[in-house]
């Protein structure tokens, strides 16, 4: 059965509806202007909760019943355990036992923990996913074997289709360190303590039903509590929320790799030598090994100029703890602790703020955070002639992971992507992504071991780096290189079906992944 | 030969950008081709191409080849056939891949050589990215990093390395084996446009003589422009007493090395920090080198993860008059390079000595003097040379005369 489509104004041939349901086609960036007014959930009534206050009841299935799980339900949970989350999966596992189907799964991200999803997928449980997908999950998916269509969205686009109604939730499932009987809920304290649990807010206001299931049930108030308990139906205590040792890794570490030193090196001297490291910068950077060697390099240098940050936006880790701690950084405000020491910083000390994406990337919000961010680090799995960006994909067509923030944080002033030219033999800069995720008028520079391209877009950067003696190539001369090198790839083959759609920060459809041809 | 299955090549984990081959000759069927590769999807059917167009070279026409690729450059794939379709016949015959356009320069004898880069010779990932790090050297190594029965194939692929990797303007060398498997290296290497020749285990002048005319031959026979250079590397107690010998030995030597892990294994002692042990080896094998108007370098630091000891040892060992040391690891090079390059004191001493050379050229005067002191021109010369080293390095900017 023919879906109609439409070139959208990426030039991508989006189909008009997905999942049953129209969608918008990419216009560009900042050229949606959403009307109407934000979804709203039921309206509860106090006298039907707990006089007391006591919501808790005696296991996630009861829970689960007493929301009235059923049929195509739409069920969200988040990833603020990461690969030590223990409850989601078990969540479409009770679905399962209580035969019932077709729901959708509306994560905040996926890891490989959740790899036994495949099962409710297989047998029905599940109809699709809406979130991000990578390992075995996103092989499934690009082999064309969910059923359903899969929709990824950033961090800050899950939050603007939950404000808008675009994905209406039936029933969150918000997994907490800790929590009191009333709802109330933190990501300190306990023995799963993973920093901050902002990911769910959006989901705690909107959706019809909450859940909150802990491991550590603390007395009223339950404070400062991230998670407020006036939106909470049901408290689940069970043993274990998650695996410590895999919640949190206990240090992130810097690459070793002399390849991505050398990178890391490069991006803080063209930092330095542009001018946009400076006193009072702001700063993101994520926990990937070359990104923790560029807040250490940057550090350095900050150090070393008695200059200071503003403020820091987290993932937070260790390093970043430490230019708070030693004086180089004023406030980190954090979305998510990715190490111990960001865990601890997070739970002690007062210029370390708890920050959801909520607030942060939301497109519904009256303003934007990361457009005050000076300094953005990114990955991408390709970059194209173009400056286009894609993480969702690799250049075999594999879905493989999630957009995470990565497209809300291109709204920032100097976007910058330190990446290898190659990894083993695949090209990273080429002709065209093969899933395009992010508009190349919004990414400014790529640095690679083998010499940098700005963005032609960017006279200012251009004219800053005169005579500094950075490695400046245009991205075209990066691209034959690798060429010369690698030896130029096949296209990946694709089939008509679509198997997920990419959504922009605004919700309308940028690109879609097809089948990939076996 | 009458084998008629042989693998070349290495997979497994850990194994990146490289590739293991199996050929297995038949009477019919053509060639078929089992490919697994993790980068199939982009790179199959070039794989696949490059693959019959090496068999076809050879002049093999029935065979089943089994590739298991881990992401490897169409250099060392076609390396990997190569040695192994050799293990199956007797042919003199070279698959050579292009010569990269950037690969042909020349270095000179008096260039810095503070660090030179050791890169097993067996180990592609380790290659690609050599040139990146700054190294003044790049060392494909033949020697000891490879084992005994992977001689064979890593000489096919230094070779293919030589012509399609580009190490950025660092000078081109390459570790040959001792004795008669020396002098095949030496064959296979040469044509590549090889710049610097290092002689492991020398202990006197008659190795290198054997060397030098193998060179001079090949060079006459393939008419080769580009120097090549020797760096013997002195490694027993024998070589010590004979290292000026060995300095002299041949116009070509530009460099004496000192090997100290095998030194103090010839003396009987544990190698130690400090180096009191070979404090006279390295003394005596200084003044050899410097006698001979040569450079002397150091031997390597084994321990790649501690920085603070590397940096006490280059600083020891340039203020006993060496002038380079050996690298095993990328992260190295830097604290190498900083440590032998001069210091502010040094370069703002050497400015001072040229603009007073400079001064006094003008005025026409004969004597030239600093304060008190007259300055003759070898010091001038040094001067320059530091000052060159400075702008090279960064330390100081090209204009800085005005």
């Amino acid at each position: 059965m023919a879906v109609k489509s439409v070139i959208n104004a990426a030039g991508r041939s989006i189909p008009l509806t997905i999942n049953g349901e129209p969608v918008i086609p990419f216009k560009g960036a900042g050229k949606h202007h959403p009307t109407g007014r934000k979804y709203s959930p039921p309206i509860p009534a106090c006298h039907d909760y707990p006089a007391d206050g006591n919501k808790v009841v005696k296991s996630l299935e009861e829970a689960l019943r007493k929301c009235g799980l059923s049929d195509g339900m739409t069920i969200s949970t988040h990833h603020h355990l990461r690969d030590g989350d223990l409850i989601s999966n078990r969540v479409f596992e009770l679905a399962s036992s209580m035969r019932v189907k077709d729901l959708v799964w509306f994560p905040s991200a996926s890891f490989p923990c959740n790899d036994p999803v495949i099962k409710y997928l297989e047998d029905g449980t599940i109809n699709r996913i809406e979130g991000s997908m990578n390992g075995p999950l996103g092989r499934f998916v690009s082999e064309g074997r969910m059923k359903g269509t899969a929709v990824l969205r950033s961090h800050g686009g899950r939050v603007q289709a939950i404000q808008d109604g675009e994905v209406k939730i039936d029933i969150a499932v918000i997994v907490a360190p800790s929590a009191d009987p009333f709802g109330n809920a933190r990501g300190t304290g306990g023995p799963s303590a993973c920093g901050v649990i902002g990911y769910a807010k959006a989901d705690s206001m909107y959706a019809s039903k909450v859940i909150v299931v802990t491991d550590n049930l603390v007395d009223l108030p339950c404070y400062p509590m991230e998670i407020e308990g006036n939106y909470v139906d049901y408290v689940v205590v069970v043993d274990k929320i998650g695996i410590p040792e895999k919640i949190v890794s206990g240090t992130t570490q810097i690459t070793r790799s002399p390849d991505r030193l050398l990178i890391a090196k490069l991006t803080a001297s063209f930092l330095e030598k542009s001018g946009i490291l400076k006193d009072g910068v702001t700063i993101q950077a994520g926990a990937g090994g070359t990104s923790l060697a560029i807040a250490v390099f940057i550090h350095q240098i900050m150090k070393r100029k008695g200059w200071k940050s503003k403020f820091g936006f987290g993932g937070s880790t260790g390093y970043m703890v430490k230019m708070l701690e030693e004086g180089q950084m004023d406030y980190i405000l954090d979305a998510q602790a990715f190490d111990l020491d960001a865990v601890r910083s997070v739970g002690t000390n007062p210029n370390h703020i708890p920050y959801p994406v909520f607030n942060a990337y939301n497109y519904h919000s009256k303003g934007n955070l990361t457009s005050m961010m000076d300094i953005m680090i990114l990955g991408a799995t390709e970059v194209d002639l173009n400056f286009n960006g894609n993480v969702v994909t690799h250049s075999d067509g594999c879905l493989l992971h999630g957009i995470g923030g990565w497209q809300n944080c291109l709204h920032a002033r100097n976007v910058i992507l330190p990446l290898p030219l190659f990894r083993d033999r695949i090209p990273v800069i080429v002709d065209e992504v093969t899933t395009l995720c992010g508009p190349g008028e919004l990414i400014d520079v790529i640095i690679t071991e083998r010499g940098m391209a700005i963005n032609p877009l960017r006279k200012d950067l251009i004219k800053s780096l005169k005579g500094s003696g950075m490695p400046l190539r245009t991205i075209k001369e990066l691209k034959d290189e690798a060429e010369r090198i690698c030896g130029k790839p096949q296209k990946p083959q694709f089939e008509e079906r679509v198997v997920a759609a990419v959504k922009w920060v605004d919700g309308t459809v940028i690109d879609v992944v097809r089948k990939i041809k076996t | 030969m009458n084998r008629n299955i042989a693998t070349a090549g290495n997979s497994g984990t850990g194994v990146r950008s490289d590739c293991e081959i199996t050929i297995e000759l038949k009477g019919k069927n053509g060639i078929i081709i089992d490919l697994e590769s993790k980068v199939k999807t982009l790179y199959g059917e070039s794989i696949r191409t490059l693959c019959n167009e090496v068999l076809q070279f050879f002049d093999i026409r029935n065979a089943l080849v089994k590739i298991n690729d881990s992401g490897a450059l169409p250099f060392v794939i076609s390396a990997r056939i190569e040695a192994a379709i050799k293990n199956l016949t007797d042919t003199d015959l070279e698959f050579l891949p292009e010569m990269a356009s950037g690969n042909r320069y020349a270095t000179t004898p008096d260039r810095f050589r503070f660090s030179r880069l050791y890169v097993p010779g067996n180990t592609p990932s380790m290659m690609i990215n050599a040139g990146l790090h700054s190294a003044d050297g790049i060392i494909l190594d033949l020697e000891d990093s490879v084992a005994p029965e992977k001689k064979d194939e890593a000489r096919i692929l230094v070779r293919n390395a030589l012509r399609q990797i580009d190490f950025y303007g660092a000078e081109r060398m390459v570790r040959i084996n001792q004795g008669e498997s020396g002098l095949k290296d030496l064959r296979a290497v040469l044509p590549n446009n090889v710049n610097l020749i290092l002689l492991p285990k020398c202990d006197n002048a008659g190795q290198i003589l054997k060397v030098e005319s193998e060179i001079s031959v090949v060079r006459k026979q393939l008419k080769l422009k580009n120097p090549v250079f020797l760096m013997p590397i002195v490694e027993n107690a024998l070589g010590i007493e004979n290292s000026f010998e060995i300095a002299r030995a041949a116009e070509s030597v530009v460099a004496l090395a000192i090997g100290l892990e095998d030194l103090t294994t010839d003396l009987g002692v544990p190698r130690t920090d400090e180096g009191t042990e070979s404090l006279y080896a390295r003394g005596r094998l200084i003044m050899a080198a410097k006698a001979a108007g040569i450079q002397p370098v150091d031997s390597v630091f084994s321990d790649v993860s501690d920085m603070e000891a590397l940096r006490r040892n280059v600083l020891i060992s340039k203020a006993m008059g060496f002038e380079g040391m050996g690298c095993i690891h990328p992260s190295q090079v830097p604290v190498v390079n900083e440590g032998f390059a001069p210091d502010e004191n040094e370069t703002e001493k050497s400015k001072k000595i040229v603009l007073a050379y400079e001064e006094a050229r003008k005025k026409g005067l004969g004597v030239v003097a600093l304060g008190s002191k007259m300055i003759d021109p070898p010091v001038v010369a040094r001067a320059r040379k530091i000052i060159e080293l400075a702008i090279k390095l960064g330390k100081l900017n090209p204009d800085w005369i005005n």
